[in-house]
């Protein structure tokens, strides 16, 4: 097996990490003219200005500024947040479930809508099965999620009163309020992300549907869901896992507005309430995190393909 | 080396050449856009946008900004084709103007992104394999962030505003198209016309401007169309977290933000920017989508 391929993806996926670090601690850096001043108002006294400079770090050199704050976030350790001084990090830690548990709901219902949408229009190219769900998709692809959001809940809350509108409930407490819960904001989420998955889904089936050994499958008299099943839709997965993966940034990055739409207690609506108090530390901590997550989770796509790929397996 | 100078005053010679009339190249690509039906949907409802951009107060019904007491929360009617909002201020008035704000933000942000961004993929697409790896390590580093995360966090550094908007969402865009030109460089970076220029005599620079840009365009003009998409998306969501435009300017994502308050009772306020900006993204898609098959003829089956 080529273990090199897996310790590349991995030295590859930690200096990604650490760039994100530097470019998070870049986030105080780049505050125009003084940040303490910039934190604390017009209206602070000289002293307090210079007293937040100096617990902040900010009066050090930068590379030292940067080497501490590194020593302290690999530890887990994000300082204190700027408003009422606790920890950053249990606040953070409190998050993120909630957030994953809404990125894995809305992975899973987008897959559910892209693969059977995405392979029925390949098999039936430019039939009425093909065309109407690429209407959708487009529609899928222009709409703004904060938007639909807000659609949602006016049909299915305001109007049809099925589900609550807004809020959590942890899933340890009641899986049924749970469910009720993140099923709109999944749903917003998720169909953003079906909407570009089913055009890759039919473009990868379309691919192998025109491969020699599909024709070969045929030829050979195969029944045709034997050929579509065991010939064509193995090797489409191919591509499909890479495309997924590819996908994985860009669905976390829709849930930033979908937290905040539904209130949903996740990293996207801290970092909002973060940027709104000015708490640069908060800011740093979430945004590390969020960062980090999805670099782990595209790594962990890459060494799946390289598992389900037998082609790399038996070099 | 002292002549690096003076071919850069003579660059833009065979670059504008393979862009006039006399390429029969760029003007087959333009046939098959104009006989591309969804393409020219977008264009379309493009140009109704880009008219709402520039005439947009001299067009308006009313005065975007005029409030009426009088008349708050009044539904889509024959006097107020949306209906108003919690100012009585005229919704269809503060559309149209409201268009140039989306407009203006995506230029500019659009602009940022592939001017840096295609910069950066060019020069690591040509240079050496150090260069290339720091450049495009850098890009992966961006590039590991969710999109609107970035753009809120450099809002939240830079300060709230609408041009400090345009940088955040340019930057969050810089490492798509120097993904897209790196590979597009890396694909004719050896090819005979290259090395004949090289044996010429020509350095780095004129062959980067003259010969490779010139032959990576079509990658991008394709992107700067798609990212015009995004970055108005993008826009929209930062104004809708009340960070990019600042009231009482309209702009559509402010407008979806106010509208979100006041959504029990009057939907509408919410329903019409939202439909806006999903059109004009749909315009720009539909357009993209249009020139990708209109400019790469082998990709179309």
């Amino acid at each position: 097996m080529n273990y090199q391929y897996v310790l590349q993806r991995l030295l590859l996926a930690m200096i990604v990490v650490l760039g994100v670090t530097f470019v998070v601690f870049m986030i105080m850096q780049i505050v125009p003219g003084d940040p303490a001043r910039v934190i604390l108002g017009p209206y602070a006294s000289d002293e307090s200005v210079a007293g937040l400079r100096e617990r902040l770090g900010l009066d050090r050199p930068f590379l030292e500024q940067y080497l501490t704050w590194l020593s302290k976030a690999v530890r887990g350790d994000f300082g204190q947040s700027l408003l009422g001084g606790q920890e950053v990090a249990p606040q953070l830690w409190g998050r993120v479930g909630p957030s994953l548990e809404l990125a894995l709901v809305s992975l899973a219902i987008g897959l559910a809508i892209a693969f059977p949408i995405g392979i029925v229009s390949a098999l039936k190219q430019g039939t009425l099965l093909d065309i109407v769900p690429t209407v959708f998709s487009q529609i899928g692809v222009s709409i703004p999620s904060f938007w639909m959001g807000i659609l949602l809940i006016l049909i299915f809350s305001l109007n049809l009163e099925l589900l609550p509108p807004t809020g959590y409930t942890p899933i340890s407490e009641s899986v049924g309020d749970w469910l009720a819960h993140i099923i709109l904001p999944a749903f917003t989420a998720g169909f953003v992300s079906a909407s570009i998955q089913t055009r890759f889904i039919r473009s990868a089936m379309l691919d192998v549907l025109n491969a020699n050994y599909v024709m070969t499958a045929r030829a050979k008299g195969l029944a045709e869901r034997a050929v579509i099943l065991r010939h064509a839709f193995r090797n489409a997965m191919i591509n499909i896992v890479t495309i997924i993966g590819l996908q994985i940034t860009a669905l976390f990055s829709g849930l930033v507005l979908v937290e905040i739409v539904f209130s949903w207690p996740g990293l996207g609506r801290l970092a909002l309430n973060a940027v709104e108090e000015r708490d640069y530390p908060l800011l740093q901590g979430t945004v590390l995190v969020f960062a980090v997550i999805v670099t782990l989770v595209n790594l962990l796509i890459d060494l799946l393909y390289f598992f389900l790929d037998p082609r790399i397996e038996y070099v | 080396m002292s002549m690096k100078a003076k071919p850069a005053s003579k660059l833009k010679a065979p670059a504008d050449e393979s862009l006039g009339p006399a390429n029969t190249l760029w003007r087959d690509a333009f046939r098959r856009l104009l006989r591309h039906r969804l393409a020219m949907f977008g264009a379309a409802v493009l140009v109704i946008v880009i008219v709402m951009g520039i005439f947009g107060p001299a067009i308006s019904p009313y005065d975007p900004n005029g409030m009426d007491f009088a008349d708050r929360f009044a539904g889509p009617s024959l006097e107020h084709w949306m209906g108003t909002d919690d100012f009585g201020r005229d919704i269809f008035s503060r559309i149209i103007v409201g268009a140039r704000v989306s407009l203006q933000v995506g230029l500019v942000a659009v602009s940022v992104a592939t001017i840096f961004g295609t910069a950066l993929g060019l020069i690591a697409g040509y240079s050496t394999r150090l260069t290339d790896e720091v450049i495009m390590r850098a890009m992966d580093v961006l590039y590991a962030f969710p999109a609107i995360l970035l753009a809120i966090a450099i809002m939240a550094a830079l300060g709230k505003g609408i041009g400090n908007a345009m940088i955040a969402i340019g930057i969050v865009y810089i490492p798509i198209f120097a993904r897209i030109a790196r590979g597009a460089v890396l694909g004719i970076r050896n090819e005979e016309f290259i090395i004949a220029a090289k044996a010429l005599g020509a350095g780095d620079l004129r062959i980067l401007l003259a010969h490779v840009l010139p032959n990576v365009l079509s990658p991008i003009i394709v992107e700067i169309t798609l990212s015009l998409a995004f970055a108005i998306l993008a826009e929209a969501a930062l104004s809708f977290l009340g960070l990019g435009t600042q009231p009482p300017d309209p702009s559509w994502g402010r407008m979806l933000s106010e509208g979100r308050a006041f959504y029990r009772q009057s939907g509408w306020m919410a329903f019409f920017p939202g439909f806006a900006i999903t059109l004009t993204v749909m315009g720009f898609n539909y357009l993209g989508d249009g020139l990708r098959d209109a400019l790469d003829p082998k990709l179309r089956r």
